[in-house]
Formats: C-alpha cells, sequence, structure tokens
C-alpha cells in the first residue's frame, strides 16, 4: 500500500511534511533545486534581517565618511563611490524571484524586522516578490526587567496584527518557547493574525571562549535530543489552536518526523540535518517517514497526524509535569 | 538659451571638459590634482562617454614620469589624450613634455597649480611648478576661477588640436581646484562646435600608423638639429590668434568673453597691475573699489602666458599706464626677476624702443601668494599705493612681513570690508564630524536651488586625528570674485565647544553677526561656560547667539558623532538665505542625492537629525556685559625652547602668518622632539592602567600608535618624590628582580584609538571586562593622569644596554623617539616607526619618502621624532616621492666616505692620539648597545685629544670622528613610493650591496592622497581607480627582493606575531647588506575599526593572506636563508576580507564580480603558501655576502 504523505500547511497544499527551514541551503538556487529533487515539499528562505538590512547600510555610509572632509589630501575621503551599495532588501527579493522561478514547490520568506515601518514594508515586499507564505521570525531576548510579560506579548501580538492588515499571503509565526502560558500565547498569536505557528525559534545562543575570556556568539546544530520540546508543544497544542503547526528544531530522521506528526505537526522543518548530510538526505528521511507508516498501517500522514496529541492520547499527562515525575520514578524504582 | 547652473569645485570643472574630450587619460595621485583623475576614473568606471561617445580609458600610471611616457605613445598612436597633475609630478612630466611639444602633438595637461617643494614640501598653491616646465614648448593658460577652469580647458583642448601644440592649463591648487562655486556648465554642443571633427582626423592622420609608416624620434646630429627646432616656429606665432578665436568662439555660444590678456580698471589707467591666476580676483575686487573712488588704476590679467604674445599685452594695457607691478605667484632666486615681470619688461621695452609705444612705463615686479598666502583686496591697493610713490620699490613681496631684506611692503588692511549684500558665513568643524562634506552641501543647495552665486572653501590643519576645519561659504547676488579667506562673517558657527578654548573663534566674526554654538550647555546656562574673550565678542559686536545640542541630537538619531546635518539645518534655520521651510525640503534632498544610494535608513536617521535640530535651535540672551574669566589656553607649555617659543606656539595657534621672515630657518632645518609640547588633548577617553591586573607584556606600549602609552622599569628608590598614589607594581621577570614597573598615558597627547586596550591580554577575575587599562572618559582622569605623566618622565629611563632590546618587552624599555605625531588614531604604520626609533633612534639618519609619513613625519608645526636624554635621536629628512631609496643610499654614502677619511687620518694621527686608542677606534667594533656605548666614548676621548693637537688633520679628523660609530640608514616609506613610483630606485639600492635599512609601511594603498590603488592593492579591493575592484594581484616585493640573494627581507605584522616583528627588526638593522622590512600597516583606506588594527592583522596572517617570513641571507653553503613565521592558513581569505570595507563594499556592490576575484584571491593565497613552504626547503648561499661584509663594514 502507498501512504498517502501529503499534508496541508498554511492553506498550502503540500505533497509531504517535509519542510527545508531557514538556512544557507535555501539562500543558494542550485541546493533549493536539489531540495526539491530530494522530496522537500516547500521550503523557507533565509531570514530577511532588517537589523542586517540597516547595519551594513549605516557601515557603509561610515566606511565612506571616514575621514572625507579631513585632511587636505584626501578631502574626498578613503574609498571610492560606487554605482550602487546593495543595502536595501533587493537581493534579498531577488533570491524570491530567483525561487520562485527555480522551483516548482511553495517558497516561504522569512522575515525579522526591528520596527514597525520595517516589518511591514518588507513583509509587503515580499509578498509583492512572489513569496507563497511568511514566515516572521521574531527574535527578542526580553532582556530589560522593567519590561514586563505582558508588555513583550503584546508587541508579538501588535507586530502579527499590523504585518497580518499589510498582506494578503498565509503568515506563519516563529517564536521561541519562553512564554509563561505558551498555550494562551499561541491562541492570541493566532487570534492576531497568524495562520501557523512555527515552534520553535532557536536562538543564537552566547558562548564564551575560554582562551580569551570573550563572549562568542555560537550557533551548533541541533540534535535529536532538542526535539522533545517541540515535541510537547505540538501536542499540546495540536486541536487547541485553529492554525498551522509547523515543527522545528532538532528532526533528525524520519522517525524524528514521524513523531511529530503523531504529536500533530502539519510539517516538520530540518535544518542541521540536511546541512550535515546534504539536500538529498530529505529523501532518506521521506523514505523512512513512509515506510514508518506504512509499516505500522497507516494509510496517510493526514490519519496520523495528532493521534498522540495531548487530546488524541491516552496519556495527556504525560504531556504535563508527569513526564518529570515518572521519569524519577521509574529511575528510583528501576 | 539659459546655461545649466552647477556647482563643483576647480578640479571638478576641468576634469569635466577633460573627460569629455579624451579617449585616454594617464593618470597619477599628487595632491591638488588627485580629484581630477579620481573624477574622470570613476566617470569611466560608471560608463560616462566623451562627447562622441567612447568612454575614455584611464589608467593609473606608476608614476607621473610613467603618465607621461604612456600619454606621449598614446598621442603617437593617435588617442585624444589628456592627463592632471602638480607639482613635483608636473616635473616629472618635463622629459616627456619637451618631447610631446618638439613632435608638435596636440595634448593637454591640466595643472592645479602647487608649490614646488625647496626648503620644505608644500601641498599648496602657488605657480613654481609651471613655471618650472615653461621652457618645454607647451602652451600655458591659466585660469583664474572655478568657471574659467572649465571653459579655458576647453580653450585649451580646442585650441592644441587647431595649433597641434600641446597645452598645459593650469589653475592655482587649492584656491581655485578646491574651491567650491557656481559656474555655468559647458554645454556638450559647445564641445562639439569647438571641436570638428576634421581636427580629430588630422590628429589620427599624423597618428603612427603601419598603413603609412613614418619615423619620429629621430636622433639628430649639429648638422640639421638647429634648423628642425626652428622649423616649428610657425606653429607658435600662429598660437595666440588660434587661442584668442577659439575664446571668441566660447563668447559667441556662451556670452562669456576671455582675452589673452583682459584688462579691468579705467581707460585712462596710470598705475596698473598685471598677474595670472586666482590672485585675479582679488585683485579686479580692490581695483573696482579704486575706480570707483576715482583712481585711476587697473589691471591686467594674464590668460595666455606661453606663447607670449606681446601685442596682446600691449593692446590691453592702456598707454596712459605710467607705473605697472607685475606680480608673480613663483620666486626664481637669483633671477633679475621672476618671469611673468621679465615678459612683461621685455615686451614694453622692445615696444618702447621701437616706438610701438610711446614709451616705458616704470615697471617693478613682486612675488606673491607663495604656498596658497593669502592674497587680498588691501593687499592689492598696497601694490597699487606704492605705484603711486615716485620711487616704487622694484622687487617687492606683498602678504609677508620680511624683516630681513626688507623687501615687503606693508599692507594697509583697513577699509577693505566685502560689499554687505553677500552672506559670508565661517564654520569651525572637527575632521571627523562631517563639516565640511554638509558646507559643500550647502553651497550646492543654494547654488543650485536659487539665483544667489556660492562659494565655498575649506581650510584644514595638518593634523590626521582630531584635525580641525574651517569653512568659508560666501552667498551673494553677483558672481562671487573672492578669492580669499573671510575676515568679516556675518555668521560664525563654532561645531565642536572645544575650540573656543584653543582659538579666538570669534575675531572672524563682524557687528551684528550670528554665532551658532555646538554644546551641550542649554541656552539659560551657556554663557557663564564661555571663555570670557568669547564673551567680549559677542557683547562687543552685539552678537546674536544660539546654541544646539548637536552631539545628543546627531546621538539620538543613530548618526554617532557627525553632528553635520544638525548644524548645516541649524545654518539655513538662522542664516535666512532661503526661507526655512524651503530650506529644509533642499537640505532633505540634498542628503537623498548624497547618500541615497547608502541605504534607506541613513537616510532615515539624517532626516531625523534636520528635524530634531530645529527643535533644539534655541536662542541665548545675551547679558549686557562680559565676566567670564580668560579662557584661551597657551598654544604651548611654559619653559620650552626658545624656537618653540617664537615661531613654534605662533603656528600652532594658528598665527603663522604673523611670523616674519627672520622668524623661520633659511634653509628649511628644524629642531625635533617637538611633538611633546603640543598638547593637543584630542581623547575623549584615554586608557588608564590597573597595576594589580597587568602582566608586564607591554604589549600596550608596543602597538601604542602614538607613544602615548609607555612602560618604564625602575629601582623602587625612583619613586621617593612620586605623587601619591603612583601606580607601579612589582617587575616579575626573573630579569630585574626587586624592580618596579609602572604602565602610564601621557593624557594630553594620547588620541583615544583604544589600540592598547584591544590588544591587552590581561583581564580581571571578578570582572573580565575590566582589563589592567581600560579607556575610562578622560574628563575624570585628566589632572591625575597628568600628573603621573609628569613624574613617569622624570623617573631615568632604563639602561638600553641592560636589556635585550631585540624581544618585545626589551623593545619597550627603550625611549620612544618617534612620540605624539598626528597620524590618523589608530594607525597602523606609526608602531612600527614608533619601534624603529626605540631600538636604534639614537644612531640613525632616517630617508622619508613622501606620504603619510613624511607629513605626520614633518608636517609643521611640530615633529614626533624625539631626542633621548643625552640629546641624540633620529636625524630625518624627506627628498621627494620617487628618489628615496637613493636618497638613503646617498646618506650611507656619505656615512662610509667619512667614516673612511676618519680611519685613514686617525691611522696618519696614530702617533699624537696614542696608539691603543687608535688601534681600539679602528677595532671591529660589534653591534649591540655596548659596543656602541664604548665607541662613543673613545670618539669622545679622540676629540678631547686632538683638542690640543696642533696639525690641520686634527681638525679634519674631528669633523668626521663621529663617522667612527657606527650610524645605520634608515629608508622609510609607503607602498606608494616602494612598489610604485620609488621602485626603480630601491631595486638599484637593494641591488647595490649597501648597508641600508628600507622599512615599507604598506597600507596597500597611498593613504596618503585619499585611498588610491598602487600595485600593493590586493586583488578583489575596491580602491580610488580601482572602483571596480582590483583585477590583478598584489605585487610580491619580498620575493623580488629576495632574488638578489645578499638581501634581508622581512615581512612583518605586529598584531600577528609582535616577536617576529621585533626581531626582523633587529636583525634587519644587524645585516651588514641591503635589508627590506616589509610591514602591513592597516589604514582608514581598508574601511576598518582602527581600534581593531591588530585583530585585522592577525586575521590577515591566518588568513594566509600576509604570511610572515625572514629571509636572512647566510653565507653557509647549506644555509636555509628562508623561514617562514606564520602557520598554515586556518581561515578561508573571505573571512577575513569580508571583515574590511574595502573588500566587503565591492560584495556588496557587484556581488558577481567580488566572487569571481575573491576566487581568484584565494587561488593567490594558496598558491604564494605553496611556494614560500617550498622556499623554507631552499638551501642557498648568499653569494657576495661576505664580500659585502667586507666592503661595507666599517
Amino acid at each position: 500500500m502507498t501512504v498517502n504523505l501529503s499534508t496541508d500547511y498554511l492553506g498550502l497544499h503540500l505533497a509531504n511534511p517535509l519542510v527545508p527551514s531557514a538556512s544557507p541551503l535555501t539562500g543558494n538556487v542550485d541546493t533549493m533545486r536539489r531540495l526539491e529533487a530530494a522530496g522537500a515539499a516547500a521550503l523557507v528562505l533565509p531570514s530577511l534581517f532588517e537589523e542586517q538590512i540597516e547595519h551594513e547600510a549605516m557601515q557603509v555610509h561610515y566606511a565612506l565618511e571616514t575621514g572625507a572632509g579631513h585632511y587636505a589630501e584626501a578631502a574626498g575621503g578613503y574609498l571610492p563611490e560606487m554605482d550602487d551599495y546593495n543595502t536595501g532588501p533587493q537581493r534579498y527579493l531577488d533570491h524570491i524571484v530567483a525561487a520562485k522561478a527555480a522551483l516548482g514547490i511553495p517558497v516561504i520568506a522569512s522575515l525579522n524586522g526591528t520596527s514597525r515601518g520595517g516589518w511591514t514594508l518588507y513583509a509587503r515586499l515580499c509578498e509583492e516578490a512572489g513569496a507563497d507564505a511568511l514566515e516572521l521570525n521574531v527574535y527578542f531576548v526580553a532582556a530589560n526587567p522593567d519590561m514586563t510579560a505582558n508588555q513583550v506579548e503584546m508587541q508579538y501580538l501588535e507586530l502579527v496584527a499590523t504585518v497580518r492588515d499589510a498582506v494578503s499571503i498565509p503568515l506563519a509565526v516563529k517564536v521561541g518557547p519562553y512564554f509563561s502560558s505558551m498555550g494562551n500565547f499561541a491562541r492570541q498569536l493566532v487570534m492576531a493574525g497568524a495562520d501557523g505557528l512555527v515552534l520553535f525559534n532557536r536562538f543564537y545562543q552566547p558562548d564564551i571562549d575560554l582562551d580569551t575570556l570573550d563572549v562568542a556568539p555560537n550557533l551548533v546544530l541541533s540534535s535529536s535530543a532538542e526535539m522533545r520540546l517541540v515535541l510537547r508543544w505540538t501536542a499540546i497544542l495540536k486541536g487547541r489552536v485553529d492554525a498551522s503547526l509547523a515543527a522545528t528544531t532538532g528532526v533528525h530522521s524520519g522517525h524524528d518526523a514521524v513523531k511529530l506528526v503523531l504529536a500533530g505537526a502539519d510539517v516538520a522543518m530540518m535544518a542541521s540535518a540536511l546541512l550535515r548530510h546534504g539536500p538529498e538526505y530529505v529523501t532518506t528521511v521521506l523514505d523512512s517517514l513512509a515506510s514508518w507508516l506504512d509499516d505500522h498501517g497507516y494509510a496517510s500522514v493526514d490519519q496520523a497526524k495528532g493521534s498522540l496529541s495531548q487530546q488524541s492520547s491516552p496519556d495527556p499527562a504525560a504531556f504535563e509535569r508527569s513526564n518529570y515525575m515518572r521519569a524519577l520514578t521509574t529511575y528510583s524504582a528501576g | 538659451m539659459k546655461p545649466e547652473f552647477v556647482t563643483v569645485d576647480g578640479n571638478e570643472a576641468a576634469a569635466h571638459v577633460a573627460h569629455r574630450c579624451s579617449e585616454v587619460c594617464a593618470i597619477y595621485p599628487i595632491t591638488p590634482a588627485s580629484p581630477m583623475g579620481e573624477l574622470a576614473d570613476a566617470w569611466s568606471q560608471h560608463g560616462r562617454p566623451n562627447v562622441w561617445g567612447t568612454v575614455p580609458e584611464i589608467i593609473e600610471m606608476q608614476s607621473e614620469g610613467g603618465a607621461a611616457g604612456a600619454m606621449h605613445g598614446s598621442l603617437q598612436a593617435g588617442a585624444l589624450t589628456s592627463t592632471f597633475t602638480a607639482s613635483q609630478g608636473l616635473l616629472l612630466m618635463i622629459p616627456n613634455m619637451f618631447k610631446i611639444a618638439g613632435e608638435l602633438t596636440p595634448a593637454v595637461i591640466h595643472v592645479a597649480a602647487r608649490t614646488v617643494a625647496t626648503h620644505a614640501l608644500s601641498i599648496f598653491g602657488d605657480h613654481s611648478d609651471v613655471m618650472a616646465a615653461r621652457s618645454t614648448g607647451f602652451a600655458m593658460l591659466a585660469s583664474s576661477s572655478v568657471q574659467e577652469a572649465q571653459d579655458l580647458a576647453l580653450v585649451a583642448h580646442a585650441a592644441t588640436l587647431r595649433s597641434r601644440v600641446p597645452f598645459m592649463h593650469f589653475f592655482d591648487g587649492f584656491r581655485t581646484s578646491h574651491e567650491v562655486a557656481k559656474i555655468a556648465r559647458i554645454a556638450d554642443d559647445d564641445i562639439l562646435a569647438l571641436i570638428p571633427d576634421d581636427l580629430i582626423a588630422d590628429h589620427r592622420f599624423r597618428a603612427l600608423s603601419p598603413n603609412r609608416p613614418a619615423l619620429r624620434g629621430t636622433a639628430q646630429n649639429p648638422d640639421v638639429f638647429f634648423q628642425a627646432r626652428e622649423a616649428a616656429n610657425p606653429f607658435y606665432d600662429a598660437l595666440p590668434g588660434i587661442v584668442q578665436e577659439t575664446m571668441d568662439q566660447i563668447a559667441e555660444r556662451t556670452g562669456r568673453s576671455y582675452r589673452l590678456f583682459d584688462y579691468l580698471g579705467a581707460p585712462d589707467a596710470e598705475r596698473v597691475i598685471v598677474l595670472m591666476g586666482s590672485g585675479a580676483g582679488a585683485a579686479a575686487e580692490a581695483v573696482d573699489r579704486l575706480v570707483a573712488r576715482g583712481e585711476k588704476v587697473g589691471m591686467v590679467v594674464v590668460r595666455l602666458f606661453r606663447p607670449f604674445a606681446a601685442d596682446a599685452l600691449l593692446s590691453a594695457l592702456p598707454e596712459s599706464a605710467v607705473a605697472v607691478a607685475v606680480l608673480d605667484r613663483t620666486k626664481e632666486p637669483g633671477a633679475l626677476g621672476e618671469p611673468l615681470y621679465q615678459d612683461v619688461v621685455t615686451a614694453l621695452a622692445e615696444a618702447a624702443a621701437t616706438g610701438a609705444r610711446p614709451g616705458m612705463p616704470r615697471v617693478v615686479g613682486g612675488r606673491y601668494g607663495l604656498s596658497s598666502k593669502e592674497f587680498t583686496p588691501a593687499m592689492v591697493g598696497t601694490v597699487l599705493a606704492e605705484l603711486a610713490r615716485p620711487l616704487p620699490q622694484p622687487r617687492f613681496t606683498v602678504g609677508i612681513t620680511d624683516d630681513v631684506t626688507r623687501l615687503s611692503l606693508d599692507v594697509d588692511r583697513d577699509g577693505w570690508s566685502e560689499p554687505d549684500d553677500v552672506v559670508r558665513a565661517v564654520f569651525y568643524g572637527l575632521g571627523s564630524d562631517g563639516t565640511v562634506g554638509a558646507n559643500k552641501n550647502s553651497v550646492k543647495i543654494i547654488g543650485e536651488h536659487t539665483d544667489l552665486y556660492a562659494q565655498g572653501y575649506f581650510v584644514y590643519d595638518s593634523k590626521k586625528s582630531g584635525s580641525w576645519t574651517v569653512s568659508h561659504l560666501r552667498f551673494g547676488p553677483r558672481p562671487i570674485t573672492a578669492t580669499y579667506l573671510i575676515d568679516e562673517a556675518n555668521f560664525v558657527a563654532c561645531h565642536n565647544p572645544g575650540f573656543l578654548t584653543k582659538q579666538d573663534v570669534l575675531a572672524v566674526a563682524a557687528p551684528g553677526a550670528t554665532f551658532l554654538l555646538n554644546t551641550h550647555h542649554p541656552a539659560d546656562a551657556v554663557w557663564d561656560h564661555l571663555p570670557g574673550e568669547v564673551q567680549e565678542h559677542i557683547v562687543a559686536k552685539d552678537m546674536e547667539f544660539y546654541v544646539v545640542d548637536a552631539y545628543k541630537i546627531a546621538r539620538e538619531a543613530g548618526l554617532g558623532g557627525r553632528v553635520n546635518t544638525v548644524l548645516q539645518t541649524c545654518f539655513f534655520a538662522l542664516s535666512g538665505v532661503l526661507p526655512r521651510e524651503e530650506a529644509i525640503a533642499a537640505i532633505k534632498t540634498a542628503i537623498e542625492k548624497t547618500y541615497g544610494k547608502r541605504g534607506a535608513v541613513v537616510l532615515q536617521r539624517n532626516f531625523a537629525a534636520v528635524d530634531a535640530a530645529l527643535v533644539g535651535l534655541e536662542q541665548v540672551k545675551v547679558p549686557v556685559a562680559a565676566d567670564g574669566r580668560s579662557g584661551i589656553l597657551p598654544p604651548v607649555p611654559e619653559d620650552v625652547p626658545d624656537f618653540v617659543d617664537r615661531v613654534t606656539a605662533m603656528i600652532i595657534k594658528g598665527q603663522g602668518d604673523l611670523l616674519p621672515v627672520s622668524a623661520l630657518p633659511v634653509d628649511g632645518t628644524f629642531p625635533t622632539a617637538t611633538a611633546q609640547y603640543e598638547k593637543r588633548s584630542i581623547a575623549e577617553e584615554i586608557p588608564i592602567w590597573d597595576p594589580d591586573i597587568c602582566i608586564d607584556c607591554a604589549r600596550c606600549a608596543l602597538v601604542c600608535p602614538h607613544a602615548a602609552i609607555r612602560m618604564k622599569l625602575y629601582e623602587p628608590e625612583a619613586l621617593a618624590l612620586a605623587p601619591h598614589y603612583f601606580p607601579a607594581r612589582e617587575w616579575k621577570g626573573k630579569d630585574f628582580p626587586d624592580h618596579l614597573m609602572t604602565i602610564q598615558v601621557a593624557p594630553d597627547d594620547c588620541t583615544g584609538c583604544g589600540v592598547c586596550v584591544d590588544i591587552c591580554p590581561a583581564k580581571s577575575k571578578e570582572m573580565a571586562r575590566h582589563k589592567a587599562i581600560d579607556m575610562l572618559p578622560k574628563a575624570e582622569h585628566l589632572e591625575q593622569e597628568r600628573e603621573r605623566w609628569d613624574f613617569f618622565l622624570t623617573i631615568p629611563e632604563f639602561d638600553r644596554a641592560a636589556v635585550r632590546l631585540d624581544t618585545v618587552k626589551g623593545s619597550q624599555m627603550a625611549q620612544p623617539l618617534f612620540e605624539f605625531s598626528g597620524a590618523c588614531s589608530g594607525c597602523g604604520e606609526t608602531p612600527y616607526v614608533k619601534l624603529l626609533s626605540q631600538l636604534f633612534g639614537d644612531r640613525i639618519l632616517v630617508a622619508n619618502a613622501t606620504g603619510c609619513s613624511s607629513i605626520y613625519g614633518g608636517n609643521l608645526p611640530t615633529t614626533p621624532w624625539a631626542v633621548d636624554a643625552a640629546g641624540r635621536g633620529p636625524a630625518w629628512s624627506n627628498s621627494l616621492f620617487e628618489d628615496n631609496a637613493e636618497f638613503g643610499l646617498g646618506m650611507r654614502l656619505a656615512l662610509d666616505s667619512m667614516g673612511e677619511t676618519a680611519r685613514r687620518l686617525l691611522e696618519k694621527m696614530a702617533p699624537q692620539v696614542g696608539s691603543e686608542l687608535t688601534a681600539a677606534l679602528l677595532a671591529d667594533q660589534g653591534i649591540g648597545e655596548a659596543a656602541i656605548a664604548a665607541q662613543r666614548e673613545r670618539v669622545a676621548r679622540l676629540k678631547g685629544r686632538l683638542k690640543d693637537v696642533d696639525d690641520p688633520d686634527a681638525g679634519r679628523l674631528t669633523a668626521v670622528a663621529d663617522a667612527l660609530v657606527r650610524t645605520g640608514v634608515w629608508i622609510v616609506g609607503g607602498d606608494g613610493w616602494a612598489y610604485d613610483i620609488g621602485f626603480g630606485g630601491l631595486d638599484h639600492v637593494l641591488a647595490s650591496g649597501r648597508d641600508v635599512n628600507v622599512l615599507v609601511l604598506d597600507t596597500e594603498v597611498y593613504s596618503n592622497t585619499g585611498g588610491q590603488a598602487s600595485k600593493a592593492t590586493p586583488r578583489a579591493a575596491v580602491a580610488k581607480f580601482a572602483a571596480g575592484g582590483k583585477p590583478t594581484g598584489k605585487k610580491d616585493l619580498g620575493m623580488i627582493a629576495m632574488a638578489y640573494g645578499n638581501v634581508y627581507v622581512g615581512q612583518v605584522a605586529m598584531g600577528a606575531n609582535m616577536t617576529q616583528t621585533v626581531k626582523a627588526f633587529a636583525e634587519a638593522e644587524k645585516h651588514p647588506g641591503p635589508s627590506l622590512l616589509i610591514a602591513y600597516s592597516p589604514c582608514i583606506a581598508h574601511g576598518i575599526d582602527m581600534e581593531r588594527q591588530m585583530t585585522h592583522q592577525k586575521q590577515a596572517v591566518e588568513s594566509g593572506y600576509w604570511p610572515l617570513y625572514r629571509y636572512a641571507p647566510v653565507a653557509d653553503d647549506d644555509g636555509h636563508p628562508f623561514r617562514l613565521d606564520s602557520r598554515t592558513p586556518t581561515i578561508p581569505f573571505r573571512d577575513f576580507a569580508m571583515s574590511e570595507a574595502r573588500f566587503a563594499m565591492l560584495a556588496r556592490a557587484n556581488p558577481e564580480q567580488s566572487e569571481r576575484l575573491l576566487d581568484l584571491a584565494q587561488a593567490d593565497i594558496d598558491e604564494r603558501w605553496r611556494l614560500y613552504e617550498q622556499m623554507e626547503d631552499i638551501e642557498r648561499t648568499a653569494g657576495d655576502l661576505e664580500r659585502d661584509e667586507e666592503e661595507v663594514a666599517l
């Protein structure tokens, strides 16, 4: 029997639930083509970072201004004026256009803004460039102790509502897990206009270089173990929010993907494993996913989807605190 | 048709025409002409064609000599060819100019006329360069304004094709080349009309072609050369007529009329001055006013100087003239008069003799304006008044006080105020705050948005860090001819409150003027913070006074310290030149035009600054009387040497113009060790030392570009008189037990670059951000650190002979004899120069190529080259840009020759001197501190003994006895010199085998002239003249030098390996033959944060981009001379490159090109590394090393 792997995500009908998430692989047309050929059902482009765009423009500005009008022999500054510095979003928008031209699968643009004007402007530009959907990659470390949880959440919600008003393509919101009431907040995001939630954002985390004693931001590739947090919240939210669910972080094998589908994910997103094994690894994961479903008598992804969500699970408490307690108990008993 | 008006400077005006009229431009950077080449290059890069549709080919050559050669070849092959140059550059073109003219080849050289270096280099303007080229056969056409720089440029391009005589079109450097003015742009149709196709076809037809072969450039013998030289005469005879016809054509098409000699003034003038160049503007103003007063005066402006059209002069000069003063902006020592004077006298004398003119007026000659010395209507008035005297001075100078030969005229400055309807604004800014750029924009805004005429002229000081700028802006209803600085401004802006205590900034304010001050003090509190001098000006002149906290506004808008937009907005709001709303809109349009390409955020932030500026602008209620204390600080401390007190101090406080001739050295010789007296105190933050954390590594002192943080080692007794809390710590090294050490900042000399803190490896265990040195606000530490620094200086320097100077720590125990330079904050070159001075400073001559190092090393008012307690220190000189290696070799030859003489005389006088001392003096003195000290002591004894010897040889030996002590020669310069213009000489000097040491400060661009590409510029980097990314790889200078086999070569990067750097310096000095050190020197032209320059050096090495090595010639047959000191590259070149704007900008602007070039650059690196790895295994004997040692050993 052939398992029907198709799934719906953000209103897009996808051939299967495997979606490469933002990574260098989706920043290059050749590797995107290979991902599609290997079976990727859609893909998410690397994020357009408003902060980066601003930073680059200001860097160009300072580089050109340094030394200009400073000294008689070099009154014109020290670097040549160029025709164009391409500091704006155009390269990113061109990438959307190139991806759309090269691929048959849906292309999801990803956006990280810093200002309200920036979010809406760039969202609109991504839509105009042809993106099939937009993923808001909201990255905010609430380090200010004067800022309340409510203020943080309001900031997210206003942002989602603003972008929702600005574009008509489907909107996914990628957030981190660090909210006091993730479920409630997820629901509010959906009410604010999110068509889907992407669980979870994986921040660059600081590290300390023991040689130099410098704090050095560092991104390490994920491992399967990190999938558990996503699994928990996918399972909890499935059926409780009226939105698509994408599970991302720690998806390294077909079995990881199966687990997330069982928990309720509409799609499983991958980056680290693909970076490690290459774009063709999508086929391996897909084959493994299909085999497992087939071996276990599932006719389709839809059938399996959410069958082990908290609502559908025979042991709902396992997704809550008892998980921890039982582990301890099992340990002491053993 | 109404012409298009543009607001451009003289360089752009001339370059526009040159680019429109040329097919090939061979260029080379030289101040103040560089912008012409840069613009031409940029236009061609952007695909802008000439008027016939071809994009001109612009090629940067290795020197002006090369540019002239390439121009000559291009002309011979039939292209319309031009170039741009000035000063020494023009002089380097002279040999080709004779050829080009001798061959009657149409060509144009546009010259931003600049002083030729004599007793000193000067970048400023006069006619000494063009006058030095006046015998080449080139026609010489002089422009006296920005408008003329454009119009006469076209006359030159058109008339050269008509006449076949090549043209030198010149205008005054800086005064015209850098003055921004509103001019009517010449239309392409006008250019096409003046240069018909048949002239170009004729030029092509005369070109060399194998289809009609010809021979040009023959060698001729006495039989025919003379006649052939005379054969060209008709072309010169015809030329004045052709030029006038061309000028007439321009007049017909544009309404702007020019004559070969233009006369202005009373038709029946009795007193007339004759001059050419920008001085004509000031002269015209003076003559106009005097004529209006009824005086019978006039002036002749010379436009065509060569060929000198005597008839045209005679027609221009009224017959009524009885006294004529000819003013030359040049000096020809020993001549009967300067060139223009001589020609005018000859023309008049011949006319008088032949009866063409009824009689001979009295003609006097004067010099003015050398090196951009101010030339004002008052001076013109003085000259004309002199002509009214019964016996005017036959030779005079004007604009200076000559109390030696008493040639100068006393200038009466009263009564020469500018007309009331001209808005005159003066802005004092910091180089780094963008004041000049904003003011250029303001001139453009007013020039292009209103019917007013506008002018901007900008004065810079000579420092590259903490520099000041003074902008002089005029706006008025008539074309502005005032070619001199504003001395009565009706608007004065002070963009940095620190200026108020350094200069009398309001001295320039006219009564009733408006004063705008950038300060953090609000309007109701600022008064009490003003120096008394400023208050007095405000009250006495009844000024309106406004304040704005531009720093705060700029910071909040995200613009850092760039306050220009804020203050520009305030200027428009206050000056009323434009209605406020219109002005704001125009500023924003200008911002968009200037910064639009850089990104939306740049615009948004500047717009925000504009809007916030108006809100922050406040008027100050001025009290009726001044009550502040005097606040202008003395320019130098008390107790300075007499010369510094009398001369240097005047220059520092901006009053060098007042110094009389007698105050200046007659031969350009100045005392060293003067930078210590120029306390500029420009840092906002300074490094403060925490002895508890310090690990005695001395890195901070080594890397400090300004010798402003130092380490001293001393015995505890030295602290007997120390001020309270003078910080010290026990020296941890076992070499000097029971010693203390201190790291101390010179708070008024530090530029706040932060390189020392960036390199400091010692972090607090409790708080990692706290290092052994931290950058902290200067204001909070100044008094304490001043006291500590003063004491620190009193601690005796450590005994050089007792330390290993070839180690990092040891080198930093030696006193820097290069300190407090005006180099850029965080300069990548000066740490090497300072290290050189520490290791060998008391025993070296320095030959310094022109460039950054000659400017921060030798530009007045002060020099960083210093002396030790014994009064010894580097003796420094700059000859030229191109000849520095030869210059240094000459020093070596002289030292060796004097050493030889000394030895010969000593041997001869051994009986009188004593055999023991003689033998000791003649023995191999060895190398090292102790050996030097011992030989110095012996030489002192020798001189002592010779004193009493009654023999002429005793005097002779005494005069050369110092040559018995080993004196090193260091040849220092940048990559522009070593890789390009001076390479031929450098190669020859390296080949000579003589004991000279060459230090190449490799910034990989021509840094001093603004970052033009050299052959040291790496592939994939952008630079001026390589805006599309340098397509070719960097020249491997070290490998070329290694080919000789007997040259010591070291490639170093201090930030990557300090020990290797110090060792390479020490080995280079010890090497008995030629040595070459190539030192990686980060520069602001790299587009990096200079605070992190040492990290960039490290990455350059880690990527394999800058391998470290030492090639030490060995005499052994199986010796391995090459040692690769850096490790196998660990990071890709891209990772390094993308951290520097010079590479990253191309990656943004043209990603495909960048990718291609970065791949090639990586391949270069891989290949070079492979080669160097193989080099490690080579066995090679320095063939003639031993012979060289014998020959050159003292």
